[in-house]
């Protein structure tokens, strides 16, 4: 990739950024009531979105070939286990990622 | 006038960083682990610094990364961050009534309105006699400031890491299940999370893992919108 290219990979993600984060204020304007639909979608999106974005994670998983996705799989579960544990945001997030290093760069 | 503005700013700036003292440790790690991932990766600490001042949204710049080491492909990446992002829309619309008539501060309200910032400005309590509007900024800011720096001195320090980095990118992995995790804790059901979680892994399946992001969208959007009936009528959706 040449700088400029670089540069217009980098401005169309701020772009795409920017755009999720003021359409809702630029389409509802101050003053007017939000749809109930909205507002569901408000509430209800969360929950499915961190779902999303843990599967999208994972995406590059083989169940079937290399580690099976083993490492992965424990990771995330001494990730969970620490976090009902202690609930500590960073701790979790830590032992959960140093985990996994030794995992592949030891084990598998 | 002067004085009083400046006490205004003050006791917002005193009352907003308590609640980013957690946001502090996090982004700094993950900022360094998003730095040194883009110093192994073979890019200059202007790299992340510019990145991360622009950008400001974890999960898209490291997948950006992907996407400079890739060939060049503008609408792709417009599409990958317009889906990477599109949870947004959904704070923006949560916090619409929160950042009504904040003026020229609404602005960088809207440009750092990261997940964080989001959470805490949706829910943190301001203290009676504390401006609204200076304490949101202050927490956006602060929050602005932590990823900043987090992510530049991660570039600059990674070059002199010794030990092997192979498997930091599980970071991310982690900092989404923690996420989903207390999404998941702040809910009564979690049809929500479940339809996520199913709608991707499906998506995933069928359609590969390179072309899935757009599929599963509409998989979840279709699905909230068939169920709503039953979801709402369950209740125990977060506030």
């Amino acid at each position: 990739m040449t700088l400029l290219e670089q540069v217009v990979t980098v401005g169309v993600c701020v772009l795409g950024t920017v755009t999720t984060r003021a359409l809702p204020f630029l389409v509802f304007s101050e003053g007017r009531p939000t749809p109930k639909f909205v507002q569901y979608l408000g509430k209800a999106l969360p929950a499915a979105i961190f779902g999303m974005l843990v599967v999208y994670c994972l995406k590059n998983v083989d169940l079937l070939a290399g580690s099976h996705g083993l490492p992965e799989f424990i990771g995330i579960a001494v990730t969970a286990a620490l976090h009902l544990w202690r609930r500590q945001m960073l701790l979790s997030i830590a032992g959960g990622t140093l985990c996994y290093m030794l995992l592949v760069q030891l084990v598998f | 006038m002067a004085v009083k503005t400046n006490g205004i700013r003050i006791s917002a700036l005193k009352a907003a960083f308590p609640y980013t003292i957690p946001i502090f440790a996090g982004f700094w790690f993950l900022g360094l682990a998003y730095g040194i991932y883009m110093n192994v990766s073979g890019f200059s600490f202007w790299y992340p610094l510019l990145m991360s001042a622009t950008i400001f949204g974890g999960s898209l710049e490291f997948v950006t990364v992907t996407m400079l080491l890739s060939p060049f492909a503008p609408l792709q990446a417009l599409l990958l961050a317009l889906m990477i992002q599109a949870r947004h829309l959904f704070y923006g619309i949560a916090m619409l009534d929160k950042y009504k008539g904040m003026g020229w501060k609404k602005f960088f309200l809207i440009f750092g309105l990261c997940d964080e910032t989001f959470s805490i400005n949706c829910t943190a309590r301001v203290p009676e006699g504390v401006d609204k509007g200076w304490f949101m900024l202050f927490v956006t800011l602060f929050n602005y400031l932590y990823w900043v720096t987090g992510a530049t001195v991660g570039g600059l320090a990674g070059s002199l890491l010794t030990f092997d980095t192979k498997g930091l990118d599980f970071v991310m992995t982690a900092m989404f299940v923690v996420i989903f995790m207390e999404q998941w804790f702040k809910e009564k059901k979690h049809y929500t999370a479940l339809i996520g979680v199913v709608s991707t892994a499906a998506c995933r399946f069928v359609c590969g893992p390179n072309s899935f992001l757009i599929p599963t969208m509409v998989c979840i959007f279709c699905a909230l919108a068939l169920f709503r009936k039953p979801i709402e009528k369950a209740g125990g959706l977060a506030q």
